[in-house]
């Protein structure tokens, strides 16, 4: 099959938070296809708004063709997103870039604020022991729904929840261990928990955030720097639509 | 019954099957793209610039989203000439379309190179980009002074052995002027518009919304000024025409045509519709139908 730009129908939206709402589409050809840590590019149906907002599947139900979405209203288009209602139709093009790689090993998840959302597919996916360890801001989302997959563990940084700080802190509070460490959120976040794996000699994937124009590694808007020379320009910049967004913490520049 | 209509056009002796084309830099070269439409149906594939030696291009954020259209600052990365000729034309190769490559520089010397190294190759028409808003050295340099425009023409044209096409900056006070320098200077044909410089700013982060400071600015939103200038120009010289800027779908491409297009290219489009080209292919042939014409000949610069 491979990649399809398609119209797809808004099941049911709820909101999780305060700025925080899941949406769940019907899109047959797209769960089919997709794995944990992929995105999708979401359009705005505005004729002014036309560039794709890239969201990860939150998760994937192959078996009833559904994907959902757990997103951040920050600006014109998240917003737009919120206001859907069942029966509304989305454009929505996928599935893109490569997901996790799983192996089975003892797995360390961590998800920072929107990063959280991809983690939970990935939690579904992976057939070993888990930690789950989630950062917040403030507000809790999603944080149950990860409880039937493994330990959940919770940093945020009023302290009103789990640990007070980030999720490096609830990592070293909890003394959580495992042979491989599975991250997406913000670039500090990344960071640290990039310098964690690399002090603990194990092994570290994370996903990569960047704005997008075509989504699919044509228009090299959304590069990262790299440690290697990258296959397609021969430099230091992969594509994080289409090498990404999950890349080996080694392999990229933070 | 229905009249069978002609859609090819030819620039320079290269017949392409229709006017439609990709504007360089939106499309790769046609790798990416391949997995929506089928390339055999376009006219030609334009790639994306490409240099003597690769160039890591410019930091990030790199885009950045305006109404009706965005901005752009990629500068140019590409994998260089050697790379390209190895891996990229042989791909197009295998397609029955026209190959447009589209070359960049800093220095005469290094568009030259490109430009010789290109000759024993595939490539059909070369566009020679001087009119890049997002690079420090070189590219638009050239395409903003009649004189030096004039010189880099002379020099690419005395090297290359395709067809050049000189790809036109629209941030000059006169198109024409350009256009004119570079037909004196033995162009086979121009394009244009490139990206109109603009700039924006974040004011949530209080900085400039994409790293380069300015960007170009594309898609729908330039669509009026893109067609003035194919317009002028079309009237200024007698070489072709290739339109683009802002085409997204097929009454665009005909209003670039009727202004006085040889062909067109959709360059941001792509970007939120994968098919456009495909559609705008399909739906200037049902225009041709549907009025009754029999040659997109009779289209181009029908509009005096
Ligand atoms: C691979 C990937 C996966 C993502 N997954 C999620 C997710 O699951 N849930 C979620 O809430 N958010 C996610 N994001 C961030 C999300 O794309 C942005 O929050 C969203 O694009 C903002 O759009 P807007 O119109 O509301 O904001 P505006 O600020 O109005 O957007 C303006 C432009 O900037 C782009 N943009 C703004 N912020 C970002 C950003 N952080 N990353 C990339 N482009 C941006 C928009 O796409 C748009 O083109 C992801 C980003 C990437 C790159
Ligand atoms: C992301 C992006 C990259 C581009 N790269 C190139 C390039 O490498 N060489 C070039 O001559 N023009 C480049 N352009 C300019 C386009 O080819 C075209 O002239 C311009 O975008 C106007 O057309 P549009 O509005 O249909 O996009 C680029 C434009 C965009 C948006
Ligand atoms: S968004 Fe175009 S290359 Fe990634």
């Amino acid at each position: 099959m491979g990649k399809l730009k398609m119209e797809a129908a808004v099941l049911s939206q709820r909101q999780l938070a305060a700025d925080i709402y899941s949406l769940v589409l019907k899109a047959d050809e797209i769960a089919a296809q997709a794995c944990a840590g992929q995105f999708i590019s979401v359009y705005t149906g505005d004729g002014s708004r036309l560039l794709p907002r890239p969201i990860s599947l939150c998760e994937i139900d192959r078996a009833a063709g559904t994907i959902r979405l757990v997103y951040r209203v920050v600006g014109f288009g998240t917003e737009s997103f919120s206001r859907l209602k069942e029966g509304d139709r989305m454009d929505i093009l996928g599935p893109l870039g490569n997901g996790f790689m799983k192996q089975q090993k003892k797995a360390i998840l961590v998800g920072g604020g929107i990063g959280i959302p991809p983690m939970l597919q990935l939690a579904k996916e992976l057939d070993c022991e888990k930690s789950i360890v989630l950062g917040y801001r403030d507000e809790l989302f999603l944080n149950r729904e990860f409880e039937p997959y493994g330990s959940v563990y919770i940093s945020s940084e009023d302290g009103m929840h789990g640990v007070k700080g980030n999720v490096i802190d609830a990592i070293k509070e909890y003394g959580i261990c495992g042979d491989i460490l599975y991250a997406c959120g913000p670039v500090p976040m990344l960071r640290g928990v990039k310098a964690y794996a690399a002090e603990h000699d194990i092994s570290c994937q994370i996903s990569m955030e960047e704005k997008m124009a075509c989504g699919i590694g044509a228009c090299l808007a959304c590069v990262c720097q790299t440690t290697e020379v990258d296959g397609h320009s021969q430099v230091h910049n992969k594509r994080i639509c289409k090498d990404g967004p999950v890349f080996d913490a080694g392999e990229v520049d933070l | 019954m229905e009249q069978p209509v002609n859609t090819s056009v030819t620039i320079a002796g290269v017949t392409l099957k229709n006017p439609v084309t990709v504007a360089s830099g939106t499309f790769g070269s046609g790798m990416e793209y391949s997995e929506f439409v089928d390339l055999n149906k376009l006219g030609a594939v334009t790639t994306k610039g490409v240099a003597n030696v690769p160039w890591p291009g410019n930091p990030t954020p790199r885009i950045a989203e305006i109404h009706g259209g965005m901005m752009n600052a990629i500068g140019l990365q590409n994998p260089g000439i050697d790379m390209f000729i190895r891996r990229d034309i042989p791909f197009l190769k295998e397609f029955d379309t026209k190959i447009i490559v589209n070359v960049c520089g800093k220095s005469t010397e290094d568009y030259i190179d490109v430009v010789e190294k290109l000759s024993d190759t595939d490539a059909d028409l070369l566009e020679i980009n001087v009119s890049c808003p997002n690079v420090k050295e070189g590219g638009i340099a050239f395409g903003q002074n009649p004189k030096a425009l004039y010189d880099i023409t002379k020099a690419v044209k005395a090297v290359a052995k395709q067809p050049i096409i000189m790809k036109l900056s629209p941030n000059v006070t006169d198109i024409t002027e350009m256009a004119k320098a570079a037909e004196a200077a033995g162009t086979d044909a121009v394009s244009l518009i490139n990206t109109i410089t603009g700039m924006k700013i974040d004011v949530n982060r209080r900085t400039f919304a994409v790293a380069n400071k300015t960007a170009g600015v594309s898609g729908p939103a330039i669509h009026p000024i893109a067609v003035r200038m194919v317009y002028q120009t079309a009237h200024a010289v007698k070489v072709p025409v290739i339109g683009m800027g802002g085409i997204a779908t097929t009454e665009d491409a005909l209003e670039m045509i009727m202004a006085g297009a040889t062909a067109v290219a959709v360059g941001t489009a792509n970007f939120y519709n994968p098919y456009a080209t495909s559609m705008i292919i399909d739906g200037i042939e049902e225009y041709m139908k549907k009025h009754g014409i029999t040659d997109i000949r009779q289209l181009i610069g029908c509009v005096k």
